[in-house]
Order: structure tokens, then sequence, then C-alpha cells
């Protein structure tokens, strides 16, 4: 029987020829090199170094803030609220689609510009299309300064006493 | 007309004859878009109102306006309005260029979906052209990007608000959602990063392919038999022979009916 009727064959029949062999090789070569393209080249994509804003950064003495004060940080985007139970700081960023809201001090509400939505001094929704509340972020007290930390989220009843 | 130079750009003879009027349209790049023949009424402009081929000059339109607007605009965070309101109102014909740009824009992104209209009445994505919906599907997508990605450019503030809300709705998908968005922006949040990843995807990723899916569209419709007229027994006509039916791919070795070989 000569070899081209032998490649008739199924693979599992007969030995495989050192043709076939190599193109494997060769077809398995070139695949994990455009696999390993492909992930390196997502990888490229993500920067190593972020020219933003720290997360962390310093508001001020707690006692400068009297009680029932909400301050707004537009740089940070951030709001830090001083209730009767103690401070909190939540995000200034719409839960809807990112839009920075804006605090309106003559109603006690937080606005969203782009589609309408309301908030409670305490991050509640007032009306929507917000989904969820605005969350609350770390604050912690170093030396008598407040420091908020936007990385870091907190359940919505965590407040820090001084 | 008969020297060397010619004879070696234009190779057909003069259009007197059939052959030399066939050769002048397949021995031409821009022509063999069409067949040699074309019948009247594929070419009837109530047939396709001739959607395809607007979205594809909507886009000629683009690329040419867009490379003169690129020759004044720098992507980056404090020169990309300056130089917005400078094609505005200082550079001459900017105006123009930039209002152009910004109503073919708008016309592609319309015409591109009346074509998708027109083909769906007419039933154009029916075997074998249903692989040339889906290519046109993409090609849908990649100007519904085109638009998206140019939006940011101006960096104005509807162009800063409307990207925040774009990116915030891909972050919303499961799992790749945050992901996706971190790479989109290069970042956190829309900032210089963002700017340069939209300018590069806008200029240069998407036209490439965009203009590879064109071509592909567009030989497939020539590899199809040109524009669709409607199913074959509706036309009293024989089925194309050279395209790949269920009768040609088995045939019978006598020339039976159809309605005998069944049991």
């Amino acid at each position: 029987m000569g070899l081209v009727d032998d490649l008739q064959r199924p693979l599992d029949d007969r030995e495989r020829t050192r043709r076939e062999f190599l193109a494997a090789i060769g077809a398995a070569a070139v695949g994990a090199a455009g696999l390993g393209t492909a992930v390196t080249s997502v990888r490229f994509l993500r920067p190593e170094v972020l020219f933003e804003a720290p997360t962390r950064f310093r508001v001020g003495r707690a006692e400068d803030i009297p009680i029932g004060t909400l301050v707004v940080l537009p740089e940070q985007r951030v709001y830090l609220m001083r209730a009767a139970a103690g401070f909190f700081a939540m995000t200034a960023v719409c839960t809807h689609l990112g839009c920075l809201t804006r605090y309106e001090a003559e109603n006690g509400v937080i606005f969203c510009p782009c589609h309408g939505s309301r908030f409670a001094t305490d991050g509640a929704v007032v009306n929507g299309p917000a989904p969820v509340p605005l969350p609350r972020l770390a604050i912690t007290i170093e030396n008598g300064t407040l420091v908020v930390d936007t990385a870091v989220t907190v359940s919505r009843d965590t407040v820090l006493n001084v | 007309m008969n020297n060397r130079v010619y004879r070696s750009i234009v190779r057909h003879g003069p259009l007197d004859t059939n052959r030399n009027r066939s050769l002048a349209v397949f021995s031409n790049f821009f022509l063999h878009i069409h067949p040699v023949k074309v019948r009247l009424r594929a070419i009837a402009f109530t047939r396709t109102f001739y959607l395809g081929g607007l979205s594809a000059a909507s886009y000629l339109i683009l690329v040419v306006t867009g490379v003169f607007l690129m020759f004044y605009y720098h992507p980056s965070v404090p020169r990309a309005y300056e130089d917005m309101k400078d094609l505005q109102y200082a550079v001459y014909m900017g105006p123009f260029l930039r209002n152009l740009h910004r109503w073919a824009a708008h016309a592609m992104v319309a015409l591109v979906f009346f074509h998708m209209i027109r083909v769906f009445f007419a039933g154009a994505y029916r075997p074998p052209r249903e692989f040339n919906w889906v290519i046109g599907v993409v090609l849908l997508v990649l100007t519904v990007l085109l638009s998206y990605t140019g939006y940011l450019l101006p960096w104005d503030q509807l162009a800063f608000w409307g990207v925040t809300v774009g990116t915030n709705m891909a972050d919303a998908m499961p799992v790749v959602g945050p992901p996706t968005k971190f790479l989109l922006l290069g970042g956190r949040a829309v900032s210089e990063n963002a700017l340069l990843r939209f300018y590069v995807l806008h200029c240069v990723v998407l036209p490439l392919f965009l203009v590879l899916g064109v071509c592909v569209h567009i030989w497939r419709i020539r590899k199809d038999g040109g524009i669709y007229l409607g199913l074959p027994e509706a036309r009293h006509e024989t089925a194309n022979s050279q395209l790949p039916t269920p009768k040609a791919q088995s045939p019978k070795p006598e020339a039976q009916p159809a309605q005998e070989a069944q049991p």
C-alpha cells in the first residue's frame, strides 16, 4: 500500500507522518505565539502608573467643622458630613451613571445635573434614577486630622466619633 | 493615446468593442466593484435608495475632513478644547471642515441605519447572504463606536460627561465591566489618558477595521451576484449555478425529475 493511500485513513489507524507532526508542532507554536501576543497586548494597555490624584487625602481638623455641616470637596469629589452622631464621608459621584453631583444648601439636597437624581445629606436616594444611595468612604483620624480614602467604601451606618 | 506610457497604465484598446468595454471595467481597480454588466433594475434608485453607497460616501467625506482636522488638533488636555475653538474661529475654512465632519458623521449613522432597514425589509439577508448581514451588523457597531469616540475629542462639558456616562454603562456589565472601563479610559476617570485613547481609536484603529469590513462586505455582494433582486422563483429565473445550492452539491447522474427521487 502506497503512502498516499495510507494518508486517506484516519489518524487513529496509522502513524502520524513526519510532515503532519511538524505541521502540528508549527500550528501549536503559531497558536501559542498568537495567544501570548493577544494577552500581552491587552496587558500593555493597562497603565502601570496613574497620574491621578491620590485616593487618600487629609481634610482638616475635626474641631474646625461644626455639627450639622456638609463640607464639599470638589477636587476629590467627596462630601464630608458632621452629623450629630459623628463624621462620615461619601462620594460626590452619582450612583446612576457617574456624573458629579452638587450640594444645594438652600434645599438641603444633593442633586445630579445629568439625569436629575436627588440624595439626602446622609446619602439616601430621595428620587431616582439613581439605584442605590451614595456609598460612604473610609474615614480615619490621624493626629487630630481627618483622613479620607476614596478607594475604600464602608457600610452606610458607619460614623466616626471624635 | 498609443504611446508606451499610456499603454502601460490603460491596458485595454479603444472602447469600440464589447470586449474592450468589459476590459475597461474589470481591469480597473475602482470600477471592478460592479460587474461588467449590471441589470437596470439592480441600479434602479427605488431598489436600494443607494443607502449603502451613500454610507460609504459619507465615510469618504469623514476621512478627508478628519485628516484635515488632524493637522490642527492636539489630543492633549491643555490643547484639545483650544484647538477645537481655533478650528471654529481662527483656521481658514476651519468651521466648514469641522461642520462637514460633524454633519457627515450624523448622516453616516442615519444612512447605515436606514440601509439596514432597507436590507431587512427586502429580505436581502437570505441565504447565501446571511454572513454579509453579520458583517453589516459589525459595521453598524463600528460606525456607532467611531461616532462615540469622536464625541470626546472637543473636550467640552458635553464630551466629558457624555463619555463619563457611556463608560459607566460599560462598567455596569457583570465581571468584564470594570476592567473594560479601566482599559477604555486608561485610568479610573475620564482624563488625559482617556482623551489620547479615544483619539487613537477614533483616528486609527476603528477606521482601519471599518475599511477592512467594508471591503469584505462589498466583495461578498459581488460574489453573491450583486444586489439582491428577490427570490429566484419570484423572478422566474434559474438560480445562479455558480453558487453552492443543495442541488449542485449532490449531482444526479441521470436527469430525473426531482419528485421521482423522493420516496
